[in-house]
């Protein structure tokens, strides 16, 4: 545990003094303020509107009108930004040779894989924090239904938390950091856009496409409902891509 | 406080070493010599548990580098062959990581950290940037890591690898240090390090062991005849009777001269083993009214065991 926070510490500290995490959350909440911007100012024109048609008016409200479509926006960022914040963690130690070093030490490699993984996420998580802005300002100005804002959160975290494994994994197959970064990007798009093909395949197949979609999980969290289903989703793909780390961790001992 | 029996490993069917044994005693420096690619390194990745061995095992004070891996790595400090470093950190900052990694207990950090520095000279550039450091000083936090919880057991994988001369001397000097209160095993493949460092030497060639000893008892192991070297000067046919005189006197086996220089001519004496020819040599030669400048006795040089034991072996 000592040790697990000694790579966490050392984690953190690089994403902090190499500027990369201000950098990260910079982009992160400018992209999302700008998301949000425009998003609220379409919402400000359809509520004129409503004024005119009391039909429009009563289908109106923060959450569907602002938040859904904010979160769906914040969630294809995350999908650019966290392959980049994972895709030196294993490369560049295997890049440096570092990595040999690290695994004579006596220490446990899943020590070493949760010590980065946490700090990726907790990195994730300020960016994650950063962005709760938006949705104070409409506390402040208005007065949506927290219910929601809440679950939508819960739901961008975990969705965020299984992408940060899925790039610990690829960092730790290879030793070039841009392979690491497209192949997280290019599975977590994949999972992410996985259920479009679900209409067309027959019903079988389509309930099981739909069940595999990162997208098709987050939506009972938008709607402000916490099924244990999707938790459970999110939780095992986090789970299952750390334990190929582990596995990835191992090998290296064994092939090399 | 190791032993290794019958250690052996393949990258699937291209051999690394097979059937290594050998024991390394308590605060012995031992040097481990061969070509490149004779299998060194991985012997070394094997003997702190990077690597796991195809068969045999080693034991490491005690304990087995399969079975009881963590054991083994708490005592063992490791110079890996390009000394690995994160070149962003400053040296603090890196030697802080590597204590609690290693699992140095709080009250005792600063103190081991601070002991490390002192050790390997480090105290001037402990707040600079590693990656801005001298390839030296580079390799200095190198082997600060190494020592960091104090290990019974450092392992340096080409150590002076990529130094300067001055370098070289001042890491050696450190190793040699380091040997007293430690046990060393360093690879090397420059010899003179190696007889200048270590108490024990082992020759490793193509995976295979060819011979572990004292540099001193693989010299005279392989010493079967002595070679004297003879310089005369060569004014009036003085070297064409001296090479007459030579060859006459008893024990000598051959007398090989050199190609001829304008003033000097020298000569290769071999001759028998047991006997000092020196004296007998000298008188024999002043007798004659030679004109001798220089005679001495050569002593076979680890280059020359080194070729001649890695070229038995090929034959």
């Amino acid at each position: 545990m000592r040790k697990l926070a000694a790579i966490y510490r050392k984690e953190l500290q690089y994403y902090f003094q190499s500027i990369t995490a201000y950098v990260m959350i910079g982009l992160f909440l400018a992209l999302s303020g700008y998301f949000f911007y425009s998003i609220f100012r379409y919402y400000n024109y359809l509520s004129y509107q409503a004024g005119r048609d009391p039909y429009l008016a009563g289908t109106l409200n923060l959450i569907e009108g602002v938040m859904r479509p904010l979160m769906g926006n914040v969630s294809v960022v995350l999908l650019f930004a966290l392959p980049l914040l994972t895709m030196r963690l294993f490369a560049e130690e295997k890049k440096q040779g570092t990595f040999e070093l690290l695994l004579t030490y006596p220490l446990s490699d899943a020590a070493v894989v949760m010590g980065k993984y946490l700090a990726a996420l907790s990195v994730f998580a300020l960016m994650l924090a950063g962005s709760l802005l938006y949705p104070l300002l409409l506390v402040i100005y208005s007065n949506p239904e927290p219910g929601p804002i809440v679950t939508s959160y819960i739901g961008l975290f975990l969705m965020g938390a299984s992408f940060v494994a899925m790039g610990i994994f690829f960092s730790s197959i290879t030793s070039n950091q841009i392979i690491a970064g497209a192949a997280t990007f290019g599975v977590s798009l994949f999972f992410l856009i996985i259920g479009w093909a679900a209409p067309f395949v027959g019903s079988t197949f389509s309930k099981v496409l739909s069940q595999i979609s990162i997208l098709e999980h987050y939506d009972t969290f938008a709607k402000g409902i916490i099924n244990l289903q999707d938790v459970t989703y999110y939780v095992f793909l986090t789970v299952f891509f750390l334990f190929m780390t582990l596995r990835s961790l191992e090998s290296a001992h064994w092939r090399s | 406080m190791i032993q290794v029996e019958n250690l052996t490993k393949y990258y699937g069917t291209t051999l690394g070493v097979k059937g290594l044994n050998f024991q390394v005693e308590q605060g012995e420096v031992l040097g481990f010599l061969g070509p490149n690619g004779a299998g060194k390194t991985t012997t070394m990745k094997m003997l702190t548990c990077y690597l796991p061995p195809t068969a045999g095992t080693a034991k490491v004070c005690g304990f087995d580098i399969l079975d009881q891996s963590m054991e083994v790595r708490a005592r063992i400090g490791y110079l890996p062959e390009r000394n690995p470093l994160y070149s962003d950190m400053t040296v603090r900052g890196y030697l802080d990581f590597v204590a609690r990694v290693k699992g140095v207990r709080q009250g005792a950090r600063r103190a081991e950290i601070d002991r490390a520095i002192e050790r390997c000279g480090l105290a001037a550039v402990s707040h600079r940037t590693i990656g801005k450091l001298s390839k030296g000083y580079q390799q200095r936090v190198g082997i600060a890591q190494a020592i960091l919880h104090d290990p019974e057991i450092l392992i340096l994988d080409e150590p002076t690898l990529g130094l300067d001369p001055k370098q070289i001397i001042e890491i050696r000097q450190l190793i040699r240090d380091l040997g007293g209160e430690k046990t060393v095993i360093l690879s090397s493949h420059i010899l003179p390090e190696v007889s200048q460092v270590c108490n024990r030497v082992i020759i490793v060639n193509r995976g295979e062991l060819v011979a572990v000893d004292t540099p001193d008892n693989l010299r005279s192991r392989l010493t079967t005849s002595a070679i004297l070297r003879v310089t005369l000067r060569n004014d009036g046919g003085a070297a064409a009777r001296g090479e007459a005189m030579l060859s006459k006197i008893d024990g000598v086996l051959m007398v090989k001269a050199d190609p001829p220089g304008a003033l000097i001519r020298s000569f290769t004496v071999e001759c028998v083993n047991d006997r000092d020819l020196r004296e007998e040599i000298a008188r024999t030669l002043v007798a004659e009214k030679l004109p001798l400048l220089e005679l001495y006795r050569e002593e076979l040089s680890l280059e020359d065991i080194f070729l001649q034991l890695v070229t038995e072996e090929v034959n």
